[in-house]
């Protein structure tokens, strides 16, 4: 079921969470809400389960397939919600917290003793529970009761499935495993989902597209390919993944990172100012010797080889800390030892002018 | 030879541990005697004095009419008072807990307002407004209805000092239980009710259980507002502490002491009770929180 959101403000007391968002997403589509805490990422999910109520504005809509659902009933909206707390009911069995949604039907909705229990196992199946029916919660690990509350919120069958950080409360390796298992779940199931997270691996990896938010605002809408090659603002490029900020300065239309020459995107042919420079730590390039190309010096602090790529630590003449990630082979040639000079050239770089310079 | 080393070392970092004998000795005899002479002497003396001529003696202590009319009076009162509290307890605690509203802090103050409050003064409100000379006197004659010196106040006395119990026990838990299992139960299409009976209620039972025997003990054991507003008609609106009181001014310390071992035994069944209701929320705590770490 798609899913339309059109125009949504909601403050708490003078704190504005969200500022006008407006959102679509596709029917079957795994979108997924990324920004650090504050953002308002979470907000938004309440409000289109029906948890919070946007604030009275003459253009706002929620609408699922088209209908509006602002008036709809918490309880009809058919929304799967899973909480970052699991929020089972501690006091139910396993068996008993996924067939709860079944059970509080009115009587002439509500499926035949034997169709629930035969629901509920199969949705246990699903999510790989099989065995734990009669347990507690208590007695389940944090990555088990998350897939509980999954299988829970999938008895209702749900036209839309929201999951508020669901991973957040497990190590990280349970997380990859989960993410992963989500994944392969929803291109089973296909249910329209929308997952909220601020870890930026778990956005790019599990989603069909990324909504990245700052301060109650949409800043990027894309493919997680689109959002993090192609950022937008210097925030989502901030906020995804490493990168090295730099000064720079703007004249006769190009930007001047100490005197390397770099594109600025844009209009910015005239006048002068500044503008920041974010440079990823793979695309810098580390030379030993000035090879004609502009490049900036600066001194090796640390090398930490262990990983798949050797991160090297450097010092810029101007006294900033440089990240440059190289392959392990490249820092084999090169042979590199803290305190040797080198120079570094960008491949790429994105230039952000701030709007309020000219 | 290196498990010699750490034998000998956790040896000795044990006995750095223990205390001196005579510094065990002084907090042991000063623990065990304070709870002696204020605890088990007195309701040791309780039974003594009511035994003191025998068993037949102290049965018949019950079989005055006026004892037995304490005893029913005690009941009654109980039986309206508890039930009432612990609906108020329930509503008032689901209110602050799981919502935001204006005038809550003041809400709360309100419940503590009992604690605070010596009972005789309470009795004494209630005489100020329902007394023949009170706020309420004349509406209340004119209708033929009798508050003080009745049963009615009693109740309404009892209903007072003992409403913070059912709240005081539930507000802290519901408010650390949070709204998630609600608005989860809400998301799967449960009624409000529904949600109460099948999601609020069943994680409150043990602590709700507790406050209702706190309130009952309370509710039977009340005096000083129940003193007031009862007017100490024998046979008629003297409920069993009242009795006591009348039994041990009469002289008749055997009946009085018998009467009052009933309280006794009901503050000792109180204290099992609540023991053990302390043991059922302990095994039921562990599941509230998550675990952020795999098991």
């Amino acid at each position: 079921m798609s899913i339309e959101i059109n125009r949504i403000h909601k403050s708490f007391g003078a704190y504005q969470a969200l500022k006008d968002v407006s959102l679509n997403i596709r029917d079957g589509e795994l979108v997924t809400l990324l920004g650090p805490s504050g953002s308002g990422k979470t907000t938004l999910l309440r409000v289109i389960a029906g948890l919070e109520e946007p604030d009275a504005h003459p253009e706002t809509a929620i609408r699922f397939h088209g209908e509006d659902v602002r008036e709809t009933q918490i309880g009809s909206r058919q929304v799967g919600f899973v909480f970052q707390h699991y929020a089972l009911f501690r006091h139910m069995s396993v068996f008993e917290n996924v067939a709860f949604g079944l059970r509080v039907r009115p009587r002439r909705q509500r499926p035949s003793k034997l169709a629930i229990n035969s629901r509920v196992h199969e949705l246990l199946k699903l999510v790989q529970l099989d065995g734990l029916a009669g347990r507690y919660p208590s007695q389940l690990s944090g990555g088990q009761r998350q897939r509980v509350a999954l299988a829970r919120a999938l008895a209702i069958e749900p036209k839309v499935l929201l999951l508020d950080e669901p991973f957040g409360a497990l190590d990280a390796k349970v997380r990859q495993g989960l993410r992963e298992w989500l994944r392969r779940l929803h291109d089973e199931i296909h249910v329209t989902t929308i997952l909220v997270t601020h870890d930026q691996e778990e956005a790019l990896e599990v989603a069909d597209r990324v909504v990245v938010m700052n301060a109650g605002r949409v800043e990027q809408d894309g493919t997680p390919e689109d959002v993090f090659h192609r950022p937008q603002s210097e925030f989502v490029m901030d906020f995804l993944g490493r990168v090295n900020v730099f000064h720079a300065r703007i004249e006769d239309g190009r930007a001047w990172w100490d005197n390397v020459p770099l594109d600025v995107p844009g209009r910015f042919d005239h006048g002068q100012g500044q503008a920041h420079v974010y440079i990823r730590p793979h695309e810098l390039e580390i030379e030993l010797q000035r090879n004609g190309h502009p490049a900036i010096e600066a001194n090796v602090t640390r090398i930490n080889p262990a990983g798949a790529v050797a991160k090297v630590g450097l010092m810029s003449a101007a006294g900033r800390d440089i990240h440059v990630d190289i392959p392990l082979e490249r820092l084999e040639v090169l042979a590199l030892r803290p305190g040797d000079r080198v120079y570094l050239s960008p491949r790429k770089a994105r230039v952000f002018v701030p709007e309020y310079v000219i | 030879m290196a498990t010699a080393i750490s034998t000998s070392a956790s040896g000795h970092s044990r006995a750095a541990l223990r205390e001196p004998l005579w510094v065990k000795a002084i907090v042991f005899t000063l623990g065990i005697g304070f709870l002696s002479l204020f605890l088990v002497l007195p309701l040791v003396a309780v039974f003594t004095e009511a035994l003191r001529e025998g068993l037949h003696a102290y049965f018949a202590s019950f079989r005055d009419p006026a004892a037995l009319s304490a005893i029913r009076l005690t009941l009654v009162a109980t039986a309206i008072s508890v039930p009432l509290n612990l609906v108020f307890g329930l509503a008032a605690s689901w209110a602050i807990a799981k919502f935001e509203f204006r005038g809550k802090s003041v809400l709360i103050t309100l419940i503590d307002l009992p604690f605070a409050v010596s009972p005789v003064i309470s009795g004494l409100i209630f005489v100020l407004m329902f007394g023949l000379q009170g706020w309420l006197g004349p509406w209340l004659r004119a209708h033929d209805i009798q508050v003080i010196f009745a049963v009615p106040g009693i109740v309404l006395a009892t209903v007072f000092v003992t409403f913070p119990f059912v709240a005081r026990e539930l507000i802290p838990l519901m408010q650390e239980q949070g709204n998630d299992e609600e608005q989860a139960a809400l998301l799967l299409g449960a009624s409000g009710w529904q949600t109460f009976w099948r999601v609020t209620l069943p994680n409150v039972k043990w602590a709700l259980l507790y406050g209702v025997i706190l309130s009952v003990a309370r509710a039977m054991g009340e005096f000083g507002a129940v003193s007031v507003v009862s007017g100490h008609v024998r046979g008629k609106t003297n409920t069993v502490p009242l009795h006591v009181e009348i039994l041990y001014n009469e002289y008749n310390f055997v009946a009085a002491f018998a009467v009052a071992s009933l309280l006794a035994l009901l503050a000792l069944a109180t204290l099992a009770l609540k023991t053990a209701l302390e043991w059922k929320i302990q095994a039921a705590r562990p599941s509230l929180e998550p675990t952020a770490v795999e098991g």
